[in-house]
């Protein structure tokens, strides 16, 4: 067997890879098909729209051109399958993470731990975990900082974060203006505002005391 | 295998198992995107350190080349790097063609159109949000009849040629099995099936059987030819070989969660994850063992062989890799060091220091027999090498250290800032290594292209040692 082509294409190639398939991913596929997936208007709630309305607020020109006359949940889930493309295709799961550990402190700086039940909605397929964190998790993001701020953030991050190595993103507005965003703009905003809105205690802030200044003196 | 005893067997002749034309081909487009590649990783390490000189243009924006230079170098370098030397070595092992030089032909340009429609349609914003799989969708069935295709030209040899079989094409066949089947399954279910923490399971699979199944086989498929060919000796061991082999076939596909540790992925999938990985080094330590002993008195040509430099240099930095993973892998570990730059180190010195290095070694030995001419320039030979060597190596620990700087940053609940400016210094130096391994392949290039426009040789070449056999 170990040496035959009928055993390296049937055991190795093919039966290795079904044992580790089935183990590996139709075991959690099971486990979790009691969880049904919620489609994108299934996932709008009151806080994210109390965000949207501030965006209608704030931006109302952009807002009635782009979005509509006044927020609806089906506006508002066209705004998040748009704002999670982009997130997508500008590559921003690739600098921010959407999942808080159990360890390393990371509940103190942003919130409750991740749960299987956040994940199951159409927004995450596939889901946005995350490998690597230039900036900060986004996953507890909703409510954190306010529309505008976001909307200077994308346009120029160095406006509000003087260090920030996030690229600019001004083709988010029009005009290359920040107070008038475009419909990317817009939608990416519901987006990052949507992002932990579903969290019982939301916004999370971070409650940690910054440390101390220790002076250390020489012995 | 010895070309004398190979002359006096009723063999048949290189010319007719082998068209070199297509190789040469697969290797100038494999080169071609590694340079495209690499001028993305130069612009998001430019932006890292805030010296990006172009803002504003959306088709040049570094979180959209980021994701050009994953895919350009496993589609476009690995992949046609990989196709032209299989061209090479598996008709010479089987003594038999592939199966129709036309379909050969037709795969290149259709896998020439996917890789640059992927790279289009990430350029235009279409990327699809699974990590080394950003192909746009409506692109992924094409890439898997591509795959399909591929198992269809190249299995007939293997299937057809009689008695006991090299260790060579053991990895070939089960990788023809292997990735199209892995394709497959990252591309369509995390985004057709099964959504959220089930589909992030598959995801990371996917992450993991891609280097394992697709990339590795290939690997050492290759070295286990071209090592003995070059080293004029047999392996050492034929039973260690197949250790290696049956231990990479099932402890690999095992191990793609690891990926994700500490998500909400049921925890005892996390731990089987885990244990797979540690189980896998020593699978490594004996095929790395093993071409030790091959070389065992041989080594000086390590000194005088370049591509044979090459390789063995990437086993060295295989070694490293798989044993940082056996610690990288482990819990402990994962709390600080996961999320960081860490991570970007191992995988470059995964994916450049070994896979890459192999395949520029053996681009370093069959381009000159292609082309009937010896290297315009042994200096640049040698500057190839060590700018490569060496660049992905400071790469490798420089990001590695940044990585534990961040995860305590992290930890120690610092301003995120803190982190960002600190990392700084370390994302200048990775900067200044990626320079020199982008020069080490600018040299190669130009290396290549004076070769090719001077005069052919009589003879086979032989008298340059980057190429003495
Ligand atoms: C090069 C990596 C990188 C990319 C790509 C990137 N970011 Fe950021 N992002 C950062 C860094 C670093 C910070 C922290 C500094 C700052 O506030 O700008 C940050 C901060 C943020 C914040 C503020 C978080 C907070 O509350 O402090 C948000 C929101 C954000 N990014 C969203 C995005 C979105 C949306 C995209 C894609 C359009 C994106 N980022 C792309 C690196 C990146």
């Amino acid at each position: 067997m170990f040496e035959s082509k009928a055993g390296i294409l049937l055991v190795g190639g093919l039966g290795f890879f079904v044992f580790a398939f089935v183990s590996n991913a139709v075991v959690p596929i099971l486990m979790y098909q009691h969880m049904p997936e919620q489609t994108a208007e299934q996932v709008v709630n009151a806080n994210l729209m109390y965000q949207v309305e501030d965006l209608q607020r704030r931006y109302p020109e952009p807002f009635k051109k782009y979005v509509g006359e006044k927020p609806t949940t089906e506006n508002v889930a066209a705004m998040l399958r748009h704002g999670r493309d982009i997130y997508v295709g500008e590559g921003c799961w690739h600098c921010h993470s959407q999942y808080i550990r159990p360890v390393s402190n990371e509940s103190k700086r942003w919130g409750p731990v991740a749960r299987s039940v956040e994940y199951q909605n159409e927004l995450q397929r596939p889901v946005m975990f995350g490998t690597r964190r230039v900036g900060p998790d986004l996953s507890r993001e909703s409510g954190r900082r306010s529309n505008d701020w976001h909307a200077v953030h994308f346009h120029h991050p160095k406006t509000v974060s003087p260090n920030s190595p996030m690229p600019a993103y001004p083709w988010f507005f029009d005009n290359d203006n920040p107070s008038e965003p475009n419909r990317r703009g817009l939608a990416l905003m519901t987006y990052i505002q949507w992002l932990g809105s579903w969290l019982e205690v939301s916004p999370t802030y971070e409650n940690y005391q910054p440390l101390p200044d220790v002076e250390v003196k020489a012995p | 295998m010895n070309s004398a005893t190979l002359e006096n067997l009723d063999a048949p002749k290189h010319k007719d198992l082998v068209n070199e034309k297509i190789v040469l081909w697969y290797f100038l487009a494999a080169l071609t995107y590694m340079f495209i590649s690499m001028l993305g990783g130069i612009l998001m390490a430019m932006q890292l350190v805030h010296h990006n000189p172009i803002r504003g243009i959306e088709w040049l924006s570094p979180g959209r080349w980021r994701m050009i230079h994953t895919n350009a170098i496993a589609y476009g370098f690995l992949a046609n790097a990989f196709l032209g030397a299989i061209h090479w070595a598996i008709p010479r092992l089987t003594f038999r063609p592939v199966l129709s030089v036309f379909l050969s032909w037709a795969i290149f340009f259709a896998w020439q159109a996917i890789v640059l429609s992927t790279a289009v349609g990430i350029i235009i914003g279409q990327a699809q949000g699974l990590e080394w799989g950003e192909t746009p969708v409506w692109i992924d069935p094409v890439a898997l009849v591509g795959l399909l295709l591929l198992m269809v030209n190249f299995m007939p040899p293997i299937l057809r040629a009689k008695g006991p079989q090299y260790v060579t094409l053991w990895y070939f066949m089960a990788m023809f099995v292997w990735t199209p089947l892995t394709y497959a399954m990252g591309n369509f279910i995390p985004q057709y099936i099964a959504p959220g923490t089930s589909g992030g399971a598959i995801a990371g699979l996917f992450i993991h059987d891609l280097v394992g199944l697709f990339v590795t086989p290939l690997g050492w498929g290759l070295m286990y030819y071209f090592v003995p060919i070059i080293l004029k000796k047999p392996i050492w061991s034929h039973g260690l070989s197949l250790v290696g082999f049956w231990g990479l076939a099932f402890f690999y596909p095992l191990q793609g969660i690891h990926h994700f540790l500490y998500t909400p992925i049921p925890m005892f999938l996390q731990y089987g994850a885990v244990i797979a990985t540690v189980a896998i080094e020593f699978v490594v330590a004996t095929v790395v063992i093993n071409f030790f002993v091959t070389l065992w008195g041989s080594g000086r040509m390590i000194v005088q062989n370049v591509p044979l430099r090459f390789f063995y240099t990437g086993m060295v930095y295989y070694f490293i890799t798989c044993f940082q993973c056996a610690m990288q892998v482990t819990l402990t570990f994962q709390e600080l060091i996961h999320f960081s730059d860490w991570v970007v180190g191992h995988a470059h010195l995964v994916m450049f220091g070994v896979f890459s290095q192999w395949l520029l070694g053996m681009m370093t030995y069959l381009i000159p027999r292609i082309v009937k001419r010896d290297w315009y320039s042994q200096t640049l030979v040698e500057w190839h090498f060590w700018l490569s060597a060496v660049g992905v190596f400071v790469m490798f620990l420089d990001l590695g250290l940044a990585g534990v700087f961040q995860g305590y940053w992290w930890a120690s609940l610092q301003s995120w800032d803190v982190s960002v400016d600190g990392s700084y210094p370390f994302w200048m130096i990775r900067l200044v290594a990626g320079l020199a391994m982008f020069g080490g392949q600018c040299c190669f290039v130009y290396n290549i292209y004076r070769t090719m426009s001077g005069p052919q040789t009589e003879t086979a070449p032989s008298g340059n040692l980057a190429t003495a056999s």
